[in-house]
């Protein structure tokens, strides 16, 4: 790769952490000394994304806003990485006014028109959307594509399997993407699901089936560039999946009690790996125009700026409440 | 009552006579033709042309292109339908039974119902999903259910149930043009297909060109002084049949045929139940916390001076829909069963 996509792809992986440590603490902060999920700045659950970004940098770079992504309740990372507006995202997740949904959707709610971004809380249902978005984009004669995200958990609905036999039935320029993070909630792998990869399963619908193991950001890149690649030409669907590592809890106030590997988990952290990586190849460096600290810096600035945008805008008003059921006639 | 009585809501000359399957059809070609992002997919929509020949022909007329048949699998296409209408198509989804609603609700309700609320607005959701409805010829407990309470109770979606030729076209124009998720229930019993018991009013009088029924508004199809029976799809009939009857025994029933469950026409309820002072709801779905219940609440909480008697209603009573005919009938909302629920408001 070029320096300046693998610089890119690093600056994607360090702003989403930036993002999800800095709602980490928001969330926290104003729920001590107790742990109410309803009260503080930031109410409701919180699943935050550490340890997946190279999935979203790797697979949305080759994604422009024309294209679209529809993301799971673990939404940040491909939200950011598709170039959703930081500031009226984190207003929405703040639940307020100038919030993405006008505080009606919250953080596993996000729906941005610009970027053609959704999630949905529903585990596998933003499949089937996501190949609704691809059959427009086909009737409609353009190279666009739907890129849907699921966990490996979420491989096991009924929905997982309906999108990828109607996609690859209508050769429908979408790219299915699996994070396998190991855990659906507490469960693990294991004991969900039969096979090793759900790679495989894109066998039983006559579409490639790719995994990619160690949680690489190049991996993903050149995996969903040749995914993309084939849905743009017209030659159908394809399916990605990406053994990557939930560094945090499933939610925020998870302590992890099930979880037997959490010992050797910091140490599979991507990002200092690919930060190291980049370091040894030349690319990244801590003196010149561009460095590891003023890449954190720059991240950490508009990080704060969307914080300050949301904390700024007003709360919605009550009288409010029912708007937007339906849209006029 | 006369054939151009029963499509009161058509004030344009209409003489040609269609069944309510060919004016549904209709609508939904002359919108294809008006509009190249209106397409139509489902089951069997295709070469078959709809298991209650609600899109015969259009696959002739439009190629498979814009008449697309699924597969079994109506997470997947109702999602599809719901993806494509995000991207400002406008699709017609057929779910042919709505008893199927259970394999495929939560696209209907956790997302072609909320997306456009969870968006703050900035999302439409612009799409028909269409179903038939409704029982009377043995079907059992998995095939002749009404439901639209079900879509009704929850928000975002606007709920239809058109009762004849010219409002099924109407409705369906209407349906197709609004920006929001609009469910389109047809009863099979005023479809008109030739092997089923057909009702008298399933063959009528339906305008030919540009045809809207506003979403939302009932339509009086009998005035009457006695009685307001308010009722919608195939038990307006029924109704109108016993009005009829009852008229020669010098009690004149006024029937309300909603036409739309969301919005409900709470005003034209109320304006009709003020003149009569009498209220019965018919409904063929079920008699518990349903339309029925609904239309009563509305009467009581906005004027319950207005009723001279206590509100009356028909609906089939908590029990899943029984196969063997005298069990089914025995639990349907039978013309005997208005008319004595009729009878019974006035005294007689």
């Amino acid at each position: 790769m070029e320096p300046d996509d693998r610089l890119a792809l690093y600056r994607t992986m360090v702003l989403i952490r930036t993002y999800e440590e800095s709602i980490l603490r928001e969330y926290h902060a104003d729920k001590k000394p107790a742990f109410d999920i309803g009260a503080g700045l930031i109410p409701g659950e919180m699943h935050l994304a550490a340890g997946q970004e190279p999935v979203a940098a790797g697979v949305c770079a080759h994604l422009t806003a024309d294209d679209a992504v529809t993301a799971t309740h673990r939404p940040h990372h491909f939200a950011i990485a598709h170039g959703v507006d930081l500031e009226r995202m984190t207003a929405e997740i703040f639940g307020r006014v100038d919030g993405l949904g006008r505080g009606r959707g919250g953080h596993m709610h996000l729906f941005d028109p610009a970027t053609h971004f959704s999630c949905s809380g529903i585990i596998a249902e933003g499949y089937p959307p996501a190949v609704g978005q691809a059959l427009a984009f086909q009737r409609r004669g353009t190279d666009r594509v739907a890129v849907a995200v699921t966990g490996e958990g979420a491989a096991n609905q009924g929905a997982f399997h309906e999108a990828l036999n109607l996609a690859a039935l209508w050769k429908l320029p979408v790219v299915f993407v699996v994070e396998d993070n190991d855990w659906g909630i507490s469960v693990p792998r294991s004991a969900s699901t039969c096979v090793t990869s759900n790679a495989l399963r894109a066998g039983g619908y006559g579409i490639p089936g790719e995994r990619v193991e160690d949680n690489s950001v190049e991996a993903v890149h050149a995996a969903a560039g040749t995914a993309i690649k084939r849905a743009r030409a017209g030659e159908g669907p394809s399916l990605i999946e990406v053994h990557t590592l939930r560094l945090w809890g499933h939610f925020e106030g998870d302590a992890q009690g099930y979880r037997s590997d959490l010992e050797g988990v910091p140490g599979r952290d991507p990002l200092p790996t690919y930060e190291k990586q980049l370091r040894a190849a030349g690319v990244l460096h801590d003196s010149g125009d561009i460095t590891v600290a003023s890449i954190a810096a720059q991240a950490r600035d508009r990080v704060e700026a969307a914080i300050e945008f949301a904390k700024r805008s007003p709360e919605p008003d009550p009288a409010t409440a029912l708007d937007h059921v339906f849209a006029r006639a | 009552m006369t054939l151009t009585d029963a499509s009161a809501s058509s004030s344009a000359p209409a003489q040609r006579k269609l069944s309510t399957a060919k004016a549904m059809v209709e609508a939904i070609a002359q919108e294809m033709e008006r509009d190249e992002d209106v397409f139509v997919l489902g089951e069997d929509v295709g070469a078959y042309g709809g298991i209650f020949s609600s899109t015969t022909g259009l696959l002739e007329k439009f190629g498979p292109r814009r008449v697309l048949d699924t597969p079994i699998s109506e997470t997947a296409f109702i999602g599809a339908a719901i993806g494509a209408a995000v991207e400002g198509m406008r699709p017609v989804v057929e779910l042919m039974f709505v008893d199927f609603f259970g394999v495929c609700m939560d696209q209907i309700y956790n997302h072609m119902a909320k997306i456009h609320f969870e968006s703050g607005g900035n999302v439409t959701v612009p799409m028909v999903l269409t179903a038939a409805v409704g029982g009377g010829y043995s079907d059992g407990a998995q095939h002749s259910q009404c439901l639209w309470g079900t879509f009704a109770h929850l928000p975002g979606m606007k709920v239809v149930a058109p009762s004849n030729p010219a409002d099924a076209k109407g409705l369906m124009t209407a349906a197709i043009r609004d920006d929001n998720p609009v469910v389109y229930l047809f009863h099979k019993g005023v479809m008109g297909l030739p092997w089923m018991a057909k009702n008298r009013r399933s063959v009528g009088p339906v305008p030919e060109g540009e045809h809207l029924v506003p979403i939302g508004k009932a339509n009086v199809v009998r005035p009457g002084s006695d009685v307001t029976v308010v009722t919608l799809s195939l038990s307006v009939h029924h109704a109108l049949d016993v009005a009829e009857e009852l008229a020669q025994q010098g009690v004149d029933c006024e029937v309300v045929d909603l036409r739309s469950v969301v919005p409900l026409d709470t005003e034209t309820i109320l304006e009709s139940v003020g003149r009569t002072g009498r209220l019965l709801v018919v409904d063929e779905d079920y008699l518990s916390f349903g339309v029925s219940g609904e239309i009563i609440a509305r009467v009581a909480e906005r004027d319950p001076g207005l009723l001279r008697a206590p509100a009356a209603r028909v609906a089939v009573p908590d029990v899943p829909i029984p196969y063997a005919r005298p069990l089914e009938y025995a639990v349907l909302p039978t013309p005997d069963r208005i008319r004595r629920a009729v009878l019974g408001l006035v005294g007689a």
